[in-house]
């Protein structure tokens, strides 16, 4: 594992600059446990005071430390966006494998499924339930529902190579020996598709801090938990913007698009290292 | 083509199967939970002043109709059903009495023109640029222009368009911010109309293609740079064919296939984000009364339009599916 990562490191400029990245937004993570103000209280500081030495990204109109609200909020989206990868990765791998081990009937039904919750949009059923929830709507509802949605895609990639491993020896030789299909798909296949679900889970985070964020901004969430779509949409409330504000949204929004790349980088190079045909590529060029 | 024909049958079979799931979710959505919408409605209306109990029941009962929610569960499922089979979504809320149907059909044309020039926009320039990386993969050029789209790709549509709106809004104002067309504008067809309807849907469609083209650039680098190490295009090389020719006609065009499928994959998440981007710049389209109508808490209105995203992009995909093995030059040989 270790050499994989400098391997990666010093071979991958993408995986070395998202490593960098996830390592930065780890840091911004524990930080954030030491922030000398409560996360939700407001008027704690001066408002509207620009980045200065003291505050160093300035305060925000709600008289909240720029800088420290902006660390837990990262922290926030981040735990957001992990337990969303976490629910959507179990889904996705147990229709995968079971549709692409037991083949046939089960695997027409549940790919038929699948590909369903696949083209079925997503935003306005979100806005559909926030609309029914309103004020019941809290984030372990919204991680849930969106674990519900953003299995679909994963699922058949896993589904995919579950297919091949079928064929293979060893799988035939497990069922001989008298193993049964839940051992097989856990202890025999399950291993081979880690990776994918690896570098799946960087795109499913991508997916979901994105919807968190839109959903945020709208006031469409929990309004009172700080995360990134939260920052913009008090940022808007206020017409940060138009009276001067900027750093309240340049903030976030900067942040915003760092943690993307990052994400997008580190799924882009795992991407690669799974497959070999590209790893070629990179040695030849 | 009875093999297409089968294809077609199936295809469809999923196209009612996505209905189905999609519209029953709408349902259980909006029925199983503990919130009550006759109640929030009563409440909405009797917040601003005192009411006398008689007119309260008399409203609950007449919504309880309203929103089809007389009997149990099951009842309520089959009147369900049996309205959205005839269009009938009852009248909104928030503009009684015009037919949520009639609310929805004016905002749509606004969404479906923004999101189909989006989509050809950004599946064209994609492609094209994906398929001249691919090929030519030692040109600088192509390689910045790439690195700079993929990395646009991963942010949010709302960002994005919200960084747009604020460089063209705030920094540099030279285009429409806001809106589908000039506020005073005569709504007659006029040259000077089509223009204004153009500038003003620049910035959304701008948002749209720059997060898309990326996916769609690196998915066509990829089936390019496989397909040029084929027998063939080395053969029709070797044989002295034009690169342009061998670009367009053996290599493009076989890649096409699997990318008109990535379409109808993505067509849900387009929608989206065509529905996320129109909401900041407050086009008028389908996003925006979306919003409107869940902040007016028009509970119908509502139901309408997640029920009518759902059959609208279903029908998409089906149409996109049917119609892309027909692009496939191998499929004539059947």
């Amino acid at each position: 594992m270790f050499t994989i990562v400098r391997d990666l490191i010093r071979y991958n400029i993408e995986f070395a600059v998202g490593f960098a990245i996830l390592l930065l937004l780890i840091g911004a993570v524990i930080l954030s446990f030491f922030s000398p103000y409560p996360a939700a209280d407001i008027y704690v500081v001066a408002p509207d005071m620009p980045p200065d030495a003291e505050f160093w990204l300035g305060t925000t109109s709600r008289g909240q430390d720029n800088f420290w609200q902006l660390m837990i909020a990262l922290r926030n989206t981040l735990a957001f966006g992990l337990g969303v990868a976490f629910l959507s990765r179990i889904l996705s791998l147990v229709v995968g494998l079971t549709a692409g081990y037991a083949g046939g009937r089960v695997d027409r039904v549940l790919m038929a499924i699948n590909d369903s919750v696949m083209v079925i949009p997503h935003f306005p059923i979100l806005v559909l339930f926030y609309f029914v929830l309103k004020d019941d709507m809290n984030w372990l509802m919204l991680v849930l529902i969106l674990s519900a949605l953003g299995w679909s895609y994963d699922a058949r990639l896993i589904r995919s190579i579950a297919m091949s491993l079928r064929t293979r020896p060893f799988t035939t030789q497990s069922v001989y020996s008298g193993m049964s299909m839940r051992k097989i798909l856990v202890e025999e296949h399950l291993p081979y598709v880690m990776p994918i679900v690896f570098a799946t889970t960087m795109n499913n985070m991508i997916w979901s801090i994105g919807m968190e964020i839109t959903l945020s901004v709208l006031g469409f969430t929990d309004v009172d938990t700080p995360t990134m779509g939260q920052m913009i949409y008090w940022a808007n409330s206020h017409s940060a913007l138009i009276s001067g504000i900027w750093w309240w949204v340049a903030a976030p929004v900067v942040a915003i698009i760092v943690l993307f790349i990052g994400l997008f980088l580190l799924s882009m190079s795992m991407n690669e290292y799974i497959d070999p045909r590209s790893r070629l590529n990179r040695m030849g060029s | 083509m009875a093999a297409y024909m089968i294809f077609v049958a199936r295809r469809f079979a999923q196209l009612l199967l996505v209905v189905f799931l999609g519209i029953s979710a709408t349902f259980f959505i909006t029925h199983m939970t503990p919130v009550d919408p006759v109640t929030e409605s009563v409440t909405a209306i009797t917040n601003f002043g005192k009411s006398d109990p008689e007119a309260i029941e008399l409203m609950r009962k007449t919504l309880t109709e309203l929103y089809g929610l007389e009997g149990n569960l099951f009842e309520q499922y089959v009147t369900f059903w049996s309205r959205l089979v005839r269009g009938d979504f009852g009248p909104s809320l928030s503009a009684f009495p015009t037919p949520v149907s009639q609310i929805i059909f004016r905002a749509l044309p606004w969404t479906v023109g923004l999101m189909i020039s989006a989509t050809l926009i950004s599946f064209t320039i994609g492609n094209t640029l994906g398929a001249l990386a691919g090929y030519y993969r030692k040109s600088r050029i192509l390689k910045i222009i790439s690195l700079g789209l993929i990395g646009l790709q991963p942010i949010p549509y709302y960002v994005l368009a919200f960084i747009l709106l604020i460089l063209f809004g705030f920094v540099w104002p030279v285009l429409p911010i806001t809106g589908g067309y000039e506020m005073n504008a005569d709504l007659n067809l006029s040259f000077a109309l089509v223009l204004d309807i153009i500038r003003h849907s620049i910035l959304p469609a701008m948002a749209l293609v720059l997060v898309g083209a990326g996916s769609w650039l690196t998915g066509m680098r990829a089936l390019t740079s496989n397909i040029v190490t084929e027998d063939y295009v080395t053969f029709a090389e070797l044989g002295g064919v034009g690169s342009t020719r061998i670009l367009r006609s053996y290599v493009v065009r076989n890649a096409m296939v699997p990318q008109l499928t990535g379409l109808a994959m993505s067509l849900g998440a387009i929608f989206n984000g065509t529905v996320i981007t129109e909401i900041v710049f407050g086009y008028p389209g389908i996003g925006t009364l979306l919003i409107n109508a869940v902040h007016a808490g028009d509970y119908s209105l509502v139901l309408g339009l997640a029920s009518l995203s759902i059959i609208g992009v279903a029908i998409a995909v089906f149409l996109i599916d049917i119609l892309s093995p027909l692009l496939d030059p191998r499929i004539k040989a059947e």
